[in-house]
């Protein structure tokens, strides 16, 4: 079906606003970390710094050790998402292939988990972490940090699993191929943009998790990146504006470069090639 | 079948696997050689105050072997319900950084230690009664008040110079009324004699009132509090929703923002005055642009003078921590006159100290350190900081009643049935 002119025009003024509303806050980030103290004090403020400097990130790792924070979070999001994946994909696959009580029981209660407020799990969390003397430790962050993406990891990935036909399994299956076969070659591949997309999501969710991360980590050394930023902030809400934007700044640039390498994978057409023509 | 390569992926993550495993072999241990180790976490955070507590922390730690301190570094964001959970999972730091006005709950609930028997006499006789009244709850002490902060008016000096206003000292303070006048003096032309950053307009208003003779909260003789808007309540709010509203000499558009929005405007000069906490003089120091001429003003004074209340900041011990004589110890050495003089100038904030506040570095016209230093003796406990409720009706009842009245939208009588009867209606509920 072809698209009018006038009606493509649209399309392309929505997508470009849309565009414009999500990389608002990230460009304004960007500029305050290179504007020196006189200018963000200015009346009037300005898209691009009028004496751009490189101040804000110099203070920004003088007053706080970033880099070894910045590898925490790296090591507790990367292992976050790999193990949420890995122990997601087999439950997904169970949950969208077999249907019955249990299994619409445990979707159940993967809906309703989602409705438990952080504060509301914490204390009990910290206690049981504390009996597994897993406090004040990345292995603890990072089981948190798994149970916390796992129900929406699942929920994601059933989906994916939903989407590849079953029939594909079944000639999979004619042509001779074993269960584990059949999984390996035939699945597997259909379902690596869905487990990349859930990957970036657990990854993600674990790289800006700042209140868990709060509470659990103790140690100066362990300590994660969102906390660290908020040492920028002092009482009642006072804000060292420019190096605490400029540190921001660099918190976000890994999370966009781990969604620039998936990203392809993500939209790569799901069933590309999957039925012989 | 030849055995392949493992793959990179593989690879990578048995790489994480180990660092993770690695990292968490590192966790810091209670005592080391038999030695006491002190868990302290610090809530100081520009890079001034930062580096006197640490090299505080060095000075004890090199001049006390058998009794190690560990610096932590904590943060003002969320310190309540970090602190909350390490309690109740028996974590807490051995000495807790925090606010008078944070206390309550952490005292009540047991955590924090007493320390009436503990506390040298050098430092409770150098710290002012009132301010040991901020961190006494039933009949313990359960912290050690070291800074504080006034509210202050911060003013453009030449716009007030120009204007040809009395300009107020400590000593010769404006009035409520009179302060009103001048900002009317100072106004027109689109600029505002005044910018009220009054995002948190419950802590400003009960603070500042008790200049006026304002105390909101009355215990009965049952030990209840119950709110009355009397008389001296009414001075401040209504002197405010009176320029904003009636002479249109304070700015309408910072009632909402936080005090470091105001300063581009001070800056500006937009509002030629703004009423802040005395530390955002650092922010006005860093940012102000070249030839920006400001001076620091006594905040106007009412029936009661230049009274004000203020929440310290404070150090406690946990109820926890099995080493209480030598958490004190670290916080008598901590709070010495010339060390408490060093975190008051990195933090721009005053010393509770008598003695601290002698020193001739906090005497300096500097920066108006003077005038600080002046209001020290004014400065009272903040009104509602023993208040069982207070966080549920200043979030419930007296932040809208009173944004409500500052931006025109209700009237004094509505502010005050407001206050009273609903706020002791939530209050009733933590008194049964």
């Amino acid at each position: 079906m072809r698209t009018r002119p006038a009606a493509r025009a649209g399309q392309y003024a929505a997508l470009l606003a849309y565009l414009v509303f999500l990389a608002f806050p990230l460009v304004w980030l960007a500029s305050t970390a290179f504007k020196p103290p006189t200018e963000l004090a200015g009346l009037h403020p300005t898209w691009i710094p009028q004496d751009p400097t490189l101040a804000n990130f110099r203070q920004a790792f003088d007053e706080q050790p970033l880099l070894r924070a910045a590898l925490n979070s790296l090591l507790t999001a990367s292992a976050a998402a790999v193990v949420a994946v890995a122990v997601a994909t087999p439950m997904a696959y169970v949950m969208a292939r077999h249907r019955g009580a249990l299994v619409r029981a445990v979707t159940g209660w993967v809906v309703v988990s989602q409705a438990f407020p952080f504060v509301l799990l914490i204390i009990p969390l910290f206690l049981v972490l504390r009996n597994l003397r897993l406090i004040d430790s990345l292995p603890g962050l990072v089981l948190v940090h798994v149970v916390w993406a796992l129900p929406f990891a699942l929920w994601m990935l059933t989906g994916y699993v939903r989407a590849v036909p079953a029939e594909l399994e079944e000639a999979a299956a004619v042509d001779g191929a074993g269960r584990l076969r059949t999984l390996v070659s035939v699945t597997a591949p259909l379902l690596a943009p869905g487990i990349a997309a859930t990957a970036l999501f657990a990854f993600v969710t674990a790289w800006n998790e700042f209140f868990f991360a709060l509470v659990l980590l103790k140690t100066p050394e362990q300590q994660t990146l969102p906390v660290l930023l908020t040492r920028f902030i002092g009482a009642e809400g006072v804000a060292d504006l420019g190096p605490l934007a400029a540190a921001a700044f660099l918190a976000t640039l890994p999370s966009l470069l781990v969604f620039a390498l998936i990203q392809r994978r993500i939209t790569g057409s799901l069933l590309a090639g999957a039925v012989k023509g | 079948m030849t055995r392949t390569a493992p793959s990179r992926a593989r690879v990578l993550v048995a790489a994480l696997v180990l660092a993770l495993l690695l990292a968490g072999c590192s966790s810091g241990g209670a005592r080391e050689d038999g030695r006491i180790t002190l868990r302290f976490q610090s809530l100081a955070w520009q890079q001034e105050s930062v580096e006197a507590t640490k090299d505080l922390v060095e000075e004890w730690n090199a001049s006390h072997p058998e009794v190690r301190v560990e610096y932590v570094q904590g943060s003002w964001d969320s310190v309540h319900d970090q602190l909350l959970t390490s309690f109740e999972g028996g974590e807490a730091p051995d000495i807790v950084h925090d606010a008078a006005d944070d206390l309550a709950d952490f005292a009540y609930g047991g955590h924090l230690a007493d320390l009436t028997e503990l506390l040298p006499e050098r430092l409770t006789s150098d710290i002012p009664p009132l301010a040991w009244e901020s961190v006494t709850f039933g009949d313990g002490v359960y912290g050690v008040p070291f800074l504080q902060e006034p509210r202050v008016l911060i003013a453009d000096a030449a716009r007030l110079k120009e204007s040809g206003v009395r300009v107020p000292t400590p000593a010769r303070p404006w009035s409520w009324a009179e302060f009103r006048e001048v900002t009317k003096e100072l106004s027109g032309d689109g600029r505002y004699g005044v910018a009220w950053p009054l995002k948190e307009p419950v802590s400003a208003t009960l603070n500042l009132s008790l200049s006026a003779g304002g105390r909101l909260f009355h215990r009965g003789a049952d030990g209840k509090a119950t709110v009355r808007f009397e008389e001296g309540d009414e001075v401040v709010p209504r002197t405010i929703h009176e320029q904003v509203n009636t002479d249109r000499s304070a700015s309408p558009t910072t009632l909402g923002s936080g005090g470091s929005d105001t300063l581009p405007g001070l800056f500006a000069g937009k509002y030629a005055m703004v009423p802040l906490g005395f530390s955002y003089r650092q922010q006005i120091v860093q940012q102000a642009p070249e030839g920006f001429e400001w001076q620091v003003l006594p905040a106007p004074a009412g029936a009661a003078g230049l009274a004000q209340g203020v929440s310290p900041q404070t150090l406690s011990v946990a109820e926890d921590c099995p080493h209480k004589k030598e958490a004190v110890a670290f916080l008598d050495f901590l709070l010495q006159p010339r060390n408490m003089v060093r975190l008051a100038l990195g933090d721009w904030m005053l010393p509770t100290g008598r003695r601290a506040l002698a020193d001739p570095a906090l005497r300096t016209p500097e920066h108006g350190w003077a005038t600080g230093t002046a209001l020290a003796a004014h400065l009272r406990p903040a009104p509602a900081r023993s208040v069982r409720g207070y966080p549920e009706w200043k979030d419930k009842v007296a932040t809208p009643a009173l944004q409500e009245y500052y931006s025109g939208a209700i009237g004094l009588g509505e502010l005050r049935e407001r206050l009273e009867k609903d706020g002791n209606l939530v209050l009733a509920r933590y008194q049964r």
